[in-house]
């Protein structure tokens, strides 16, 4: 039996790191190919249909765009939270609330029509997702309580909280008891990029605006080297003089205000109104973003828009040669997967041994 | 039989799929790893327990193969984190992703089809017996599995030498290592164990709980079971105990529901999740307490040097 065995590498490969996410990619689209073989369709129309089809249409690539703006807000904002090791598996929930927070002017005040709307709407949007992120930081500094736990289990109350808003208080009153808010007024929607030519909103142009700052924080700036330093040796950190207690605060905050944002936009860009469900697990896609992405903010631009096209590969996929949307998924899932293993070549070369070697090894262990 | 006796059930109900993922994870978590997957092993056992229960009309068939899937569903993540050293936090939630995206296309086709529900036990005399009698000798079998299960892992763990070996290597895998111990062997058997013990868990809501499949009815008691790790301190005995407070905020929750009150049902059904922060908070301010029990090596990757 061969052995497969991990040699550190003196230094860390600037070849694999830069390789990684594509190796993955390749990896996930052989497996991608073997599970549609196993499903009886054909690899190389079901991966056509899947990964170029929704490139090939102008109305396509503006569904893309809507699709990768939540996706890259949510992930740049979470490379902050990762870089300095605050798990922040909430994004979810925090995208709720900053829809939520964001609709109280359209739904509550619905007479206010005014520009001033559409701002206010953002920033309270911004503002909802930033509180509901900060109290897992909370929680975590005062209580030390474990973050991922306590984000994870507060995506679960904002789910249950914005279903109770659209079937109780928020119900639209001329709505014959469907269970959504009333839709938003002109003042209220977020413009078109494009209007001649398809659907996508501004929504996409925060994401760009936002990994562009974030890049620019975290690559050029002081508060750039906090983050990384913190997540990577807080002692380093305190010597520095750096505190790690603030950087909590600063990076939940920082995730669940870009997680708001992205519900807000979606709420006014996509939608229009609140309804019971507003994203299909974008907050939890948006990991699998960051990490492809490489933590870095324009790295998780392009991690975006292939994350989106796998959202619209699966119903494209679904509706041409009839497999399952669910199979988006799967890719999804296979992805993370296939990045975390490959990165593991960026730090560590990979040696096959055979049995004889390996039994000379574990000689001279024994007498060493 | 008495509504007292009927809550008790429930509660019990509740409660065993929590503890059969939750002393799973306690093992895996006992020898160093952090398994964030739970959830995504669960689930894949729910659909795996249903489909295999539904395909031969055994239930029993049904636990089985949920318990086999979710142990080789484990080895990916142990493939990962133990063979390639990736971050445990990171492919734990992938394993979770993977297993929720994977039990979606899988469960499709059985959405909605009337499941096999795995019998309870009845022993003539005994299961009669007023309020207790059922209680104690007329559940499902799968509940006294999972006693039994928390009771051989608290005699494995603390009475035996490969526990206590197991214990060695989440606790300074350091030394273990030098000691002569297979750290990576121990800690791969540990993950499929926790693997199985999802699987298990996942089967029995499937098979028991809700005798049907819907997507994502696992409904975050991975995590659950997760947090109820941390709750105990990483003792089996107060995992169990975690487990039925927990089964009775949950079945106290649904029976309000039914009463009405006033109480908006989502405020209620976010009871649970509620509930499971709020311990956390309570256990995790002593600090020196968490300090103490919290296994030394846990979530750090180990690389053997030769």
């Amino acid at each position: 039996m061969m052995r497969i065995e991990l040699v550190k590498r003196p230094q860390h490969s600037v070849l694999f790191s830069a390789l990684s996410p594509f190796i993955a990619f390749g990896l996930t689209l052989v497996a991608g190919a073997i599970l549609f073989a196993i499903l009886g369709k054909n690899p190389a129309s079901a991966l056509y249909f899947y990964f170029i089809d929704p490139l090939t249409e102008v109305w396509s690539l503006h569904e893309l765009a809507i699709k990768a703006a939540p996706l890259i807000l949510i992930a740049v904002g979470l490379s902050v939270c990762f870089l300095s090791n605050n798990w922040n598996i909430g994004a979810e929930g925090q995208f709720v609330m900053g829809a939520v927070a964001g609709s109280i002017l359209p739904v509550l005040f619905p007479e206010f029509q005014s520009w001033i709307v559409l701002p206010l709407m953002m920033l309270m949007g911004i503002a909802g997702g930033a509180a509901y992120g900060a109290i897992p930081a909370w929680l975590k500094v005062r209580f030390s309580t474990n973050e991922i736990l306590s984000s994870l289990m507060l995506v679960y109350v904002a789910q249950l909280f914005l279903d109770w808003l659209v079937r109780g208080p928020w119900r639209n009153p001329e709505g014959y008891n469907f269970p959504e808010t009333r839709n938003f007024h002109d003042y209220a929607v977020l413009p078109e990029i494009l209007s001649s030519s398809g659907r996508a909103h501004w929504g996409f142009l925060f994401a760009l605006i936002a990994a562009v700052v974030l890049w620019f924080l975290l690559s050029r700036t002081l508060k750039g080297f906090e983050i990384k330093l913190l997540g990577q040796s807080p002692r380093a950190g305190r010597f520095a003089g750096f505190s790690s207690s603030k950087m909590v605060f600063f990076a939940f905050m920082t995730a669940g205000g870009l997680a708001g944002l992205a519900g807000i936009s979606e709420v006014a860009g996509a939608i229009g109104q609140l309804r019971p469900v507003i994203s299909p697990g974008y907050g939890f896609t948006a990991i699998i973003v960051a990490f492809l992405g490489r933590l870095n903010p324009l790295g998780i631009v392009a991690a975006g828009l292939v994350l989106a096209l796998s959202y619209l590969g699966g119903e494209a996929a679904q509706i041409s040669i009839g497999v399952s949307d669910k199979t988006a998924r799967v890719f999804q899932g296979m992805l993370l997967f296939f990045v975390l293993a490959s990165d593991a070549l960026i730090h560590y070369q990979i040696r096959i041994t055979r049995p004889q070697t390996e039994r000379t090894g574990e000689v001279s262990h024994g007498n060493a | 039989m008495g509504t007292l006796e009927a809550v008790l059930l429930t509660i019990a109900t509740a409660a065993t799929p929590l503890l059969i993922a939750a002393v799973g994870e306690l093992v895996v978590e006992r020898s160093g790893v952090l398994n964030l997957g739970v959830e995504g092993m669960m689930v894949m056992g729910a659909v795996t327990g249903f489909a295999i229960a539904l395909m031969t009309g055994s239930a029993w068939l049904g636990l089985i193969a949920a318990i086999i899937v979710g142990a080789l569903f484990s080895l990916l993540f142990g493939f990962l984190t133990l063979t390639l050293v990736t971050n445990q936090v990171a492919t734990g939630l992938a394993l979770t992703l993977l297993g929720l995206g994977f039990s979606g296309m899988l469960g499709e086709g059985f959405v909605g089809q009337p499941g096999v529900k795995l019998a309870s036990v009845y022993i003539p005399g005994l299961s009669d017996i007023p309020l207790v009698g059922k209680l104690i000798f007329g559940q499902d079998p799968v509940f006294y599995i999972s006693i039994a299960l928390t009771a051989a892992v608290v005699y494995f763990l603390f009475k035996t030498r490969a526990g206590l070996t197991l214990r060695s290597v989440g606790d300074n895998h350091g030394s273990a290592h030098a000691l002569g111990i297979s750290v990576i062997g121990i800690r791969y058997m540990a993950v499929m164990f926790g693997g199985g013990c999802a699987g298990l868990s996942g089967a029995y809501l499937s098979l028991v709980y809700t005798p049907q499949w819907t997507e994502n009815m696992t409904a975050g008691r991975g995590w659950i079971a997760l947090a109820l790790v941390v709750f105990a301190s990483w003792r089996p005995w107060r995992v169990l105990a975690g487990a039925y407070l927990f089964g009775a905020v949950t079945i106290g929750q649904l029976h309000a529901q039914a009463l009405g009150f006033g109480i908006p049902s989502q405020l209620l059904s976010s009871l649970p999740y509620v509930a499971t922060i709020i311990v956390l908070v309570l256990i995790s301010r002593n600090k020196r307490l968490t300090m103490m029990n919290t296994p030394a090596s846990l979530g750090r990757p180990f690389v053997p040097d030769r």
